[in-house]
């Protein structure tokens, strides 16, 4: 049984063992479930194997949005605990556990799957391209991610949960004040999830340089492509800091080296150091296709082209370079001397010049519009005052001196969030709303769509302005309670009741989607809300291979010009089309890294090794596999073409 | 025949070789601390440049313009994030 104890929970709760019987009786349901409707081969067939760009995106959005749910929960869970002074409804460790959670589900298991739906999504369409330049490198990112984020998410009920916060800063994460096995669940679950999202990087870098139908030069790309051809850049530079900071973390905690540990010559600032020179740019990669979607739905409903589209353009790039050049804002008072902390701060100001310059194309772009209130539009109406408070916050942040003061406050806490919020979540929310009816065939419905945009809005504006006040009045970050004398209470309750009804929000979100999928009109056509680029100028359900003649493209709205100018799209007649086939390795192959990176976890050798030999055989497999793909004729097209036009 | 010969290749592999032994005299030389660093550093840098143009086809097709960018913006970074983090750990910290 000895083997066993190391399974066990170092602190357990009833709430956990709750949680347990939940995620047993829940794994029952859908085993049962699948069996009794006999759709293992279906889910085998059409999702598990699929290499088809616009079913991983939407396998990643379901993943965002259940993991949307489970650090919301965190959320709800912290503020509760906060709510009122000298709360007991968790101790200090659970509080601990949780706030660290939150931070890496909602970044890495949330907000990046999210971005990665819609980039999956949309961006081949956009550019007019038949999937990604890597399908099955494309499948492979997806369970990487996938795997990565369920070892993650395991970690409270087996082992322990990590506890060091998001950031995992050494010396606490290391072992000797980390000592059960959830940070070593971070390190292993997160790197898994990276070296994901490094591929991505790289795919859709590929894509989005090679793959343009005829005619799209590099500026004459739709901004939403634009934006995450700048974000996947960012990722292929950015990424390798964290696969290697977190390698050096793993061996600290498991192998005995002493890269950040205190003693034996380590530095444990080195590991903020590096967590940073990652972390800051992933920001930015969360940020910049969340812009490119709102510059998109902006200039769909003021029906006008968005303004200044150079300096857009610019702008994401000239912020792409910032990106690397700021990192160490985030320990300013970590020790270095003035002269360093002054070079970060200013360049950190000077990053509020290109996002001004997007502030301002926005408005410009809403000048004088014909602005249609849709949902998605609300959204972006909603995130352009919000986040402004945000990036001002942000500009003060940076002041190193006045850093000092606010430094690991709540005031920091309500300033990222107020970036990120309006920032990343409204985004993405919005470009549900927008894209939703391209991925199933029905809109969302608007009344509700717009109840949620406004909950969310009053929520968060009542659960994150008075966080500004606590922190600038001493509120620490991550303590678990307070006393009553230092009058945080009743902030903090309005915090609460302010989390409390944006949860409300997100729970519209999933009525919302039952009710559109009970009452939502089917006869919506290709494109509901008349749009501009080229995601609209094929059917809706989108064929497999996208557009059955490539489009021919002559300016930066083709769809918009070939509506009102007539201008021709596509031209000439079908030819066969050549596709990849789908293959099992990419979901295998992720089931055995969660082999793997469970074994690593709790060091059991046996297991890791043949697990590492098992992914070099699939990737050996794949190297001799001789794979050609498959041709659909031109019969097979007109068919599918005559069906879908027949729908419209 | 001569339009055969890989000259640009061969001269290419010569020329690594060359770098090589330079960064070897590092070991087998008596040299200073800065001096082998010096040494070690700008071998490595044209050896690396070396091998991205002349074995690599880094320049020889039209997406020329994205590699370079890529590889520039690689070197960019790296320089920043080294430079950044003694600034930060040592130089700067007091």
């Amino acid at each position: 049984m000895d083997f066993f104890d190391r399974f066990a929970i170092p602190h357990p709760s009833p709430v956990i063992y709750a949680s347990m019987v939940a995620i047993g009786l829940t794994v029952i349901a859908i085993i049962a479930g699948l069996t009794y409707f006999k759709k293992w081969g279906y889910l085998w067939r059409e999702w598990l194997t699929t290499v088809d760009h616009k079913r991983i995106g939407i396998m990643y959005l379901i993943s965002a949005l259940l993991m949307l749910f489970r650090g919301g929960v965190d959320a709800i869970m912290l503020r509760a605990q906060l709510a009122t002074p000298e709360a007991k409804l968790l101790d200090a460790q659970h509080y601990n556990e949780i706030f660290s959670t939150h931070g890496v589900v909602m970044i890495l298991f949330m907000a990046m799957p999210f971005i990665m739906a819609l980039m999956n999504f949309v961006v081949p369409l956009q550019i007019g391209a038949r999937d990604v330049a890597f399908p099955r490198l494309n499948a492979l990112s997806f369970w990487l991610f996938f795997m990565g984020a369920m070892l993650f998410n395991i970690s409270f009920v087996i082992g322990g949960s990590p506890d060091a916060g998001w950031t995992s800063y050494f010396p606490l994460a290391g072992n000797e004040f980390s000592e059960s096995v959830g940070t070593n669940y971070y390190m292993i679950a997160i790197q898994i999830a990276g070296i994901g999202t490094l591929m991505t990087g790289i795919n859709f870098m590929t894509t989005i340089l090679k793959m343009r139908t005829p005619g799209m030069t590099l500026m004459k790309m739709p901004m939403f492509t634009w934006s995450s051809l700048v974000a996947n850049v960012i990722i292929v530079f950015a990424f390798p800091v964290l696969t290697v900071a977190l390698a050096l973390g793993t061996m600290d905690r498991l192998f005995g080296t002493h890269f950040f540990t205190t003693d034996a010559g380590g530095l444990d600032m080195l590991w903020a150091n590096l967590f940073w020179v990652w972390g800051h740019p992933e920001v930015y990669i969360l940020i910049l296709p969340s812009f490119g979607i709102f510059s998109e739905i902006i200039s769909t409903f003021a029906k006008r082209n968005l303004y200044g589209y150079k300096s857009m353009v610019w702008s994401m790039v000239v912020i792409a370079g910032y990106s690397f050049l700021v990192w160490a804002h985030h320990f300013f008072t970590m020790g270095q001397g003035a002269l360093t902390n002054s070079i970060f701060s200013i360049t950190t100001m000077a990053i509020a010049v290109p996002t001004g310059v997007k502030i301002f194309n926005w408005l410009f772009t809403l000048y004088k519009g014909k602005i249609e209130i849709t949902t998605p539009m609300l959204y972006a109406i909603h995130f352009i005052p919000l986040f402004t408070i945000g990036g001002v916050t942000g500009v003060m942040l940076a002041m190193s001196a006045a850093d000092y003061q606010y430094h690991n406050t709540m005031f920091l806490v309500a300033h990222f969030h107020n970036v990120i919020i309006p920032g990343v979540v409204y985004a993405m929310l919005a470009g549900l709303t927008y894209y939703w009816p391209k991925m199933f065939g029905f809109m969302l419905n608007e009344r509700i769509g717009k109840w949620t945009v406004w909950l969310l809005s009053i929520g968060f504006l009542l659960a994150f302005m008075p966080m500004y006040i606590t922190g600038l009045d001493g509120q620490a970050r991550r303590m678990y309670t307070y006393s009553e004398s230092t009058g945080y209470g009743p902030w903090n309750m309005a915090s609460f009741i302010g989390a409390g009804i944006m949860a409300i929000g997100f729970a519209l979100i999933v009525y919302n989607i039952y009710y559109s999928i009970r009452y939502a009109s089917r006869d919506i056509g290709s494109d509901p809300w008349d749009a501009r680029t080229l995601e609209w100028a094929t059917h809706t359900p989108v064929p497999e291979y996208n557009f059955a003649i490539s489009p021919q493209v002559a300016s930066i709205e083709p769809f918009w010009d070939s509506k009102k100018k007539g201008q021709e799209l596509f031209k000439g007649s079908y030819e066969k089309i050549h596709m990849p086939n789908n293959s099992g390795i990419p979901f295998i192959m992720g089931c055995i890294f969660f082999a793997w990176g469970f074994s690593f976890v709790f060091g059991i050798w046996v297991p890791l090794i043949l697990t590492t030999i098992g992914i070099f055989v699939c990737m050996a497999l794949r190297s001799f596999e001789i794979d050609h793909g498959h041709y659909i004729s031109v019969d097979e097209i007109e068919e599918t073409e005559t069906k879908l036009r027949g729908a419209n | 025949m001569r339009e055969l010969f890989p000259a640009k290749q061969v001269m290419g592999f010569v020329f690594s070789l060359i770098l090589t032994i330079a960064a070897l005299l590092v070991y087998y030389l008596d040299m200073s601390f800065t001096a082998g660093m010096t040494l070690l550093l700008i071998t490595a840098f044209i050896q690396a440049g070396l091998q991205l143009i002349v074995f690599m086809h880094a320049g020889e097709t039209k997406d020329k313009g994205s590699i370079y960018t890529n590889i520039y913006f690689g070197v960019f970074v790296a320089l920043v994030t080294i430079l950044g983090t003694l600034l930060c750990m040592i130089w700067g910290y007091i």
